[in-house]
């Protein structure tokens, strides 16, 4: 896969960032978890080590909290993550096709990058933006009355 | 100083005076005094309302009616009903009110906004705005006048329960906190709204951030808390933003931080933004969140009252239950148990959602019924189709059929109909829903949920959402319904926390209450709603079909054939049932068999 | 703003924000209030405005604040979009692209029009 990996630089400078940002405590574990991931994408394993140092926690439950929470993730992702709404008030409103389309056009299933690292898709819990439902992330924005028809031209907007 | 529940203002413009204004300043005054109101309602003189043509005129906060066209004699009428009985007067509104009636916030009567009085109204990256709102007044009278006593008194007279669905009283919640023996004490505030369908949090906390922190100080009072938390959900980056902007501005206002109002007491508020996980919406599991660890519940007792954030006596509610709280402080316990039934006192937001003509966020007393707000305030179902269920009380609620449309709304009798009150979500079916499907699609959620500590929850849910994943593929066995409700009793009763105890509401509730469709799927392999792709076929009709090739051009899987002008014709075996023909015919030609 | 050390201060505050308030309306200001929840941000009330915005730029109009506030519940109608002329009652417009909003900018904030068939009842 050629999704980019980061450099080992770049990660200390990203952690450094976060815990100076929240402070070496274990109650800031998980906004400083949160920042890394935001910044990098994911969760590199060399982040993790040099948090489990700087925290005094072991790395085993440092992976235990990342593999807890969904938004955290510890493998590399795409340059654009589109989160898609699984939610029942979307499902009733045609989000089912709009998943489906979205899958056919990034040739994806949930949780899989693509090999050119432009995408990864995933599902996210409901947004509380139901009643502009179905509702699609990618990275930042948020689309919402999206129908299956729509999805190629959004997806176009992405570099 | 006086806490006036209500304001009236007087326009006394040239125009208006020339029509009486001061005459109806003096006959309010009267009237308000002879009725003993004169303590709860303030008249003042205002000027350019914007109907001195129609005048004399004036507007009535905090409701914002602008009656106009009221002469004295008028007054004792109007009195009585607006102030004593609490009802709009139609017949001196201003005529525009069809606008104007935003300031009451609205669309039908039948709602009340306690919870969402300023959503909307003010700019909630404003504090000001808040505070002329009489924002942080409740906080004034509280540390200047109330002892935590009285606070904690005034909340349980209230009858206000914890909005995050259990109903749990809240002031004793408050009261067990406060006795809780223990120098540190916390208040936090669940803003983990995960409830798919759910936002009425969302919008409190983007719209009106002050209230649940003006909230959460009074809380804190009350129990003898220094320090808070709002714990919000990741999926909420905007709420996150605007609670930040909120609490810096309390803070530089002397309103957060030390000896708030010169009072002696110091209070401070912290956001914990979540990462996604839908459990720590549990209390127990939220705790673990903020302490940094995996969002996993424990049991219960002892309860967070007496050991919750690193062990100290922690007072945890919901956005909701803190909005409540300064209204109740400012109008009074009696005015809140004012709205509800007999146990379940004051107003509730709900999220509307579904097949509606008008989805987004309510707020009604407790007690009135579904049907009223299904069709009152919801404006009935979409595309003139049938009501078929609401689901109420998100994942962990269950699906209430048309003969509970008159059910009243409180926490008793919807655990009677079968499922709880949850959060506040509702989502409405209408005839097209396969019950099997929604079930099915409930289960889902909770089994990827479902954190894994305990077994029930973590392997049931799963055997579950196995079995009624194969009914909806057309692969359901004799035997199956028996198995389900089996493992359904199974986990409810021994799961550790309320997701695994609630997790089988939603397959519960639908075999109670549409068991034939269930067995409509086993014995006849049939989806009656049309919905489980294993068991329909789409298929173009001869004579409605214009041979445009729409379809067959949208189609991803090339299923469809035929040549222009000609009738189209689907292939089964190639088609995947996405449904796209359907949506993109322009005849009404697909149709579902 | 100074800090609040009592009673007095917040009452006071409270005075001066509702003063504010009567200014805004009395002198004739035009109010342009964005619902900007995230409702209203998925159904596009960020390139409302933008076009908001823009049309201030492009016409020069002068004496228009404009102001956010939060999802006002009727999220369907979404990205909706609130005009006050001075002293006249607020007027709600729902579904307002950035044609519409360019639209609203021009007839009702300009030129004085309701625009009346994106307004909705609210």
């Amino acid at each position: 896969m050629s999704v980019e990996t980061k450099s080992r630089e770049k990660i200390l400078e990203v952690v450094n960032a976060a815990i100076e940002k929240f402070g070496a405590k274990q109650e800031e574990l998980i906004p400083i978890l949160n920042e890394v991931n935001r910044q990098l994408g994911y969760i590199p394993t060399e982040a993790m080590e040099e948090i489990s140092r700087r925290l005094k926690e072991p790395k085993s439950s440092l992976f235990g909290v990342a593999s807890f929470y969904h938004m955290l993730s510890t493998k590399p992702r795409g340059r654009h993550v589109i989160q898609f709404c699984e939610s029942a008030p979307c499902h009733v409103v045609g989000g089912r096709e709009v998943f489906e389309s979205l899958k056919e056009e990034l040739g994806l299933e949930p949780n899989e990058t693509s090999p050119d690292g432009k995408w990864t898709l995933i599902t996210t819990s409901c947004l509380g933006v139901c009643s502009v439902g179905p509702v699609i992330v990618i990275d930042e924005d948020i689309y919402g009355n999206v129908d299956a028809r729509k999805v190629p031209e959004i997806l176009a907007r992405y570099e | 100083m006086k806490y006036y529940r209500s304001h009236v203002l007087v326009c006394v413009d040239p125009e208006c005076l020339q029509k009486g204004a001061h005459e109806l300043v003096d006959a309010l005054q009267d009237e308000l005094v002879a009725t003993g109101l004169i303590d709860e309602v303030q008249v003042l003189e205002t000027s350019r309302i914007g109907g001195c043509s129609l005048g004399p005129e004036m507007m009535v906060y905090p409701e914002g009616v602008h009656y106009v066209g009221v002469t004295p004699d008028d007054v004792p009428y109007l009195v009585e009903e607006h102030f004593l009985k609490g009802r709009l007067v139609n017949k001196f509104q201003m005529p525009t009110t069809k606008v104007v009636d935003e300031e009451l916030g609205a669309p039908t009567q039948k709602e009340v906004r306690i919870v969402l009085r300023n959503c909307g109204k003010i700019d909630p990256e404003n504090i000001e705005d808040y505070i002329a709102e009489d924002g942080y007044q409740a906080l004034a009278k509280v540390l200047t006048e109330m002892t935590p006593e009285e606070v904690i008194d005034t909340v349980l007279r209230s009858g206000l329960r914890g909005r995050g669905g259990a109903g749990f009283p809240t002031g004793k919640k408050w009261q067990f906190t406060r006795q809780a023996p223990g120098e540190i004490k916390y208040v936090v505030c669940n803003a983990d709204e995960g409830d798919p369908g759910a936002f009425m949090n969302r919008r409190v906390l983007e719209g009106d951030p002050h209230s649940v922190i003006e909230g959460m100080i009074i809380a804190a009072y009350a129990i003898g808390a220094h320090q808070g938390y709002i714990y919000c959900r990741a999926e909420y980056p905007v709420a996150v933003s605007t609670l930040n902007i909120a609490i810096q501005q309390a803070r530089n206002l002397g309103l957060l931080g030390k000896d708030i109002l010169g009072s002696g007491f110091d209070f401070d508020l912290e956001v914990r933004m979540g990462a996604g996980a839908f459990v720590c919406g549990e209390e127990t599991a939220l705790i673990a969140s903020i302490e940094g660890r995996r969002g996993e519940p424990r049991p219960r007792p002892p309860f967070p009252a007496v050991q919750g954030l690193w062990n100290k006596p922690t007072n945890v509610n919901n956005v909701e239950t803190y909005a409540n709280i300064p209204q109740i402080i400012l109008k009074g316990a009696e005015w809140y148990a004012g709205y509800g039934t007999e146990k379940s006192k004051g107003t509730k937001t709900f999220a509307l959602a579904g097949d509606l003509n008008h989805t987004g966020l309510i707020e009604v007393p407790l007690g009135i019924t579904l049907r009223e707000i299904i069709y009152d305030v919801g404006g009935g179902i979409k595309d003139g189709k049938a009501f078929k269920a609401v689901q109420i009380g998100g994942p962990m609620g269950g699906c209430v059929p048309a003969e509970y449309l008159d059910l009243p709304l409180d926490y008793e009798s919807l655990a009677q109909a079968g499922t709880i009150m949850g959060s506040g979500g509702m989502i409405v079916l209408d005839e097209d829903t396969c019950m099997v499907d929604v079930a099915r699609y409930f289960m889902d959620f909770t089994q990827d949920e479902s954190c894994g500590k305990c077994t029930p929850c973590r392997v049931g849910t799963r055997r579950i959402l196995e079995i009624l994943t194969r009914i909806c593929d057309g692969k359901g066995q004799d035997g199956d319904i028996e198995l389900l409700e089996n493992l359904c009793q199974e986990i409810r009763t021994n799961s550790l926390c309320g997701l695994g105890q609630g997790a089988p509401n939603p397959v519960v509730s639908t075999l109670r209450y549409f068991r034939d469709e269930y067995e409509a799927h086993i014995y006849e392999k049939r989806c009656p709603a049309k919905v489980c792709r294993s068991l329909i076929r789409y298929e173009i009709l001869p004579d409605a079909c214009t041979g445009c090739t729409v379809c067959a051009r949208n189609c991803p899987v090339n299923a469809i054939s035929g040549e222009r002008r000609q009738t189209h014709v689907i292939d089964p075996d190639t088609c995947i049932r996405c449904g796209i023909c359907m949506q993109v015919c322009n005849f009404n030609a697909v149709v579902i068999e | 703003m100074p800090t609040i050390k009592s009673l007095d201060d917040l009452k006071r505050i409270r005075e001066e924000a509702l003063e504010k308030r009567k200014v805004k309306t009395a002198s004739g200001q035009v109010q342009v209030i964005v619902g900007m929840g995230t409702c209203g941000i998925a159904a596009g009330a960020r390139d409302a405005m933008k076009a908001i915005l823009e049309t201030i730029q492009n016409e020069n109009l002068e004496g228009v604040i404009v102001t956010q506030t939060g999802c006002i519940g009727l999220c369907e109608k979404e990205p909706i979009v609130q005009v006050v002329v001075g002293d006249q009652p607020k007027v709600t417009y729902g579904k307002v692209s950035p044609e519409v909003a360019r639209q609203i900018m021009q007839e009702h904030v300009k030129n004085g029009n309701v625009v009346k068939e994106y307004m909705i009842q609210v």
